[in-house]
């Protein structure tokens, strides 16, 4: 275990979990604001591959990683206007039908990459961007600041989609369509509307936390890529107890025993690597056991709302 | 027009009509499916109609093609049945496939190493040893929701998880084949099961066993449990309306956890006939998204554990037809969980219909 804590490695363990963190974050938080409004997205999974793909299939055609991301994120949005349509005007059941537009997306997603590409073929994805003065910091600043605009990106998403959630009108009616609807109805707020926006909001940014593995940290499209973490994201929601600054914790940890359980394979310690890969899930069933503040959940979470009743 | 409908000359009439309308509607969702899949091979260039024909007829064209969807169709009706009874109890499993693997791995582990005790105890020993390792699978999420609230959609996809990696692990490790060992070839599979464990062959040189009649059995007893006995009553009661059910002095939370806890015994009884029926030996993928298509096919069957019988039958179809498609007409089998998330979509969406005509129904009294 000695040589696990050298500085190095422990550089190498903050360099990684940063990076690791990028898809759950953009993911997590997109789900965030589905679940504030209200609608609990199972389907993050199925979206993220989709955008995986259009992002990964678009910067090769075009070679402009640019327009990758731009496809990604519509097509992650379509996506959530799929689910949308399914859960807010349908009034499905939400676990249920999550699961569906999961399997759709890691259907569509093989499918197309089988027909397209056929095999694995690898881009040259975002470079990383060193951040003038803070990238000098000895040590710590090639692992905190010497990243891809797209893992930025996803910290950046924090603070502000805590600011639009906290401290705006528009933050104000997605709570409101979350926790009260039929109030939020009778103030003049159009629930279903809210609800289309977040859950499309929250396609987008699954797309995007899709592509931020295709193109930017992997730089290369596989099936089933994403391999659950579309899943996590939505537990990392629960976890971080529907708050932007929990479930930035809730992904870091989550990303640092990832990171942790890749370093300790580096290193070859005596830990069998199923078993290791198997931490971070037992560790975030734990999380939800423990960690769970269940007065701050939505009080219409999974509950579709209809005009006119009662 | 509306007060012309509910004129009594009609009622019966309008009944039947809707009631017959309420039942196609999630049929419905197939050949829908069918129809979007079929614009999405369009555009891949794929004639649609060589594809599913090649489906079809992989499925049920031929003697081992009907058997091989039989076997297919056989952990499809099982996960579905655990599914099935966690539905009604109102939560939510999606750990078939991780609870399945419980179970596969568990009967493994025992019959493995017990090869000496002869048949008649071996064989119903290693079947519950399954249904225990899956009951666990799916008690540990019903214990945590009935006791601190976690969420059970989620830590079932979690306990998924670690049940592939379990699998790996033992695969790889104490429980792999020593002859892989002594090979040096290292393939992650543990060793054939002992023979008086391997569940009877109904149709000579087909794979079609014993396992198919015994979940066709244990649908019917599922019926009889959710709809003819006390406890069945109660979890289905908690699935209507815990609120009323609590008011009328039933355990939700006791029933949620016994609902998941018997849904994780029944996928967990479907690893075990896997290995004990099919392949003879416990291997990486053995579930190939069983616990997932599993659920589609209790949707399909309307949640109606007889209903689950025709909808697995469909499902294994789709399966071994898809496999067929893949090799004669080089249409990549994923076009299936293409298929099988629309399904899942317009079974669910279609629910609206009924619920909108039982409340008007209610609202007029």
């Amino acid at each position: 275990m000695a040589d696990l804590f050298t500085i190095p490695v422990l550089l190498g363990i903050l360099y990684s979990g940063i990076r690791l963190a990028t898809p759950y974050l953009y993911a997590s938080i997109g789900e965030t604001f589905a679940q504030v409004s209200g609608v609990l997205n199972l389907g993050v999974e199925g979206m993220m591959l989709m955008g995986a793909f259009a992002g990964f299939f678009v910067a090769m055609k075009t070679e402009s990683l640019a327009l990758g991301l731009l496809a990604a994120a519509l097509t992650g949005m379509l996506m959530g206007l799929l689910m949308a349509v399914v859960s807010v005007t349908l009034q499905a059941e939400q676990g249920i039908s999550g699961i569906g537009l999961a399997l759709f997306g890691l259907g569509l997603s093989s499918l197309l990459f089988k027909r397209t590409m056929g095999g694995v073929e690898s881009i040259s994805g975002f470079a990383p961007v060193k951040i003038p003065l803070l990238g000098d910091i000895p040590y710590l600043g090639d692992a905190l600041f010497n990243h891809s605009l797209v893992v930025y990106g996803a910290f950046l998403l924090v603070p502000v989609a805590a600011f639009v959630l906290n401290k705006t009108t528009l933050g104000l009616k997605i709570r409101a369509a979350g926790q009260n609807p039929e109030a939020a109805d009778s103030l003049g707020v159009s629930v279903n509307r809210i609800r289309y926006f977040t859950v499309c909001l929250g396609g987008m940014l699954a797309g995007i936390g899709g592509a931020s593995l295709s193109i930017a940290l992997i730089n290369l499209f596989q099936e089933n890529m994403t391999n659950g973490i579309g899943y996590i994201a939505v537990a990392l929601v629960y976890f971080g107890g529907w708050r932007p600054s929990g479930v930035l914790a809730g992904a870091l940890l989550f990303s640092f025993v990832n990171a942790l359980q890749l370093w300790i394979q580096v290193k070859g310690i005596n830990l069998p690597s199923d078993v290791a890969i198997m931490l971070p899930y037992i560790l975030t069933i734990l999380a939800l056991a423990f960690a769970v503040r269940r007065a701050r959940q939505p009080a219409a979470l999974t509950k579709p709302f209809e005009r006119g009743e009662n | 027009m509306e007060h012309l409908w509910n004129a009594p000359a009609v009622t019966g009439f309008k009944k039947t009509l809707n009631q017959s309308f309420e039942a196609v509607l999630p049929i419905l969702a197939v050949p829908l499916a069918l129809l979007i899949g079929a614009v999405i091979l369009l555009f891949l260039k794929v004639n649609p109609l060589t594809a599913y024909a090649s489906m079809l007829n992989g499925a049920f064209g031929s003697l081992s093609g009907t058997t091989q969807t039989l076997v297919k169709a056989t952990p499809l009706l099982l996960v579905g049945l655990g599914v099935t009874i966690a539905f009604r109890g109102g939560v939510i499993n999606i750990g078939g496939e991780g609870q399945l693997i419980a179970g596969a791995l568990a009967a493994t582990a025992l019959s493995v190493s017990l090869p000496d005790v002869p048949g008649l105890i071996l064989l119903p020993l290693s079947l519950l040893a399954g249904v225990l390792a899956g009951a666990v699978w799916g008690g540990i999420p019903g214990v945590l929701k009935a006791r601190l609230g976690v969420n059970e959609i989620l830590t079932t996809v979690m306990m998924n998880s670690i049940a592939i990696q379990l699998a790996n692990f033992l695969l790889r490790g104490p429980l792999i084949d020593p002859a892989e060992i002594a090979a040096g070839t290292r393939i992650a599979q543990s060793a054939l099961l002992p023979h008086q464990v391997w569940l009877a062959r109904l149709i000579p040189r087909t794979l079609l066993h014993a396992g198919a009649i015994l979940a066709v059995v244990l649908a019917i007893l599922v019926f009889i449990f959710l709809w003819r006995t006390t406890i069945g009553y109660r979890i289905r009661a908690v699935g209507l309306n815990a609120a009323a059910a609590r008011y009328a002095g039933i355990r939700v939370s006791l029933y949620q956890a016994l609902s998941l806890t018997l849904g994780g015994a029944f996928a967990g009884l479907a690893g075990a006939v896997e290995v004990m029926g099919v392949g003879h030996r416990m291997m990486e993928g053995i579930s190939s998204g069983y616990g997932f298509t599993g659920i589609v096919a209790a949707l399909f069957g309307q949640l109606h554990p007889l209903g689950a019988i025709p909808a697995s039958v469909i499902f294994g179809g789709l399966l071994v037809g898809a496999d067929k498609m893949q090799r004669t007409v080089q249409v990549p089998s994923a076009l299936v969980n293409t298929l099988l998330g629309l399904i899942v979509l317009f079974v669910v969406s279609s629910a609206i219909w009924a619920r909108r005509r039982a409340r008007r129904r209610e609202t007029r009294g």
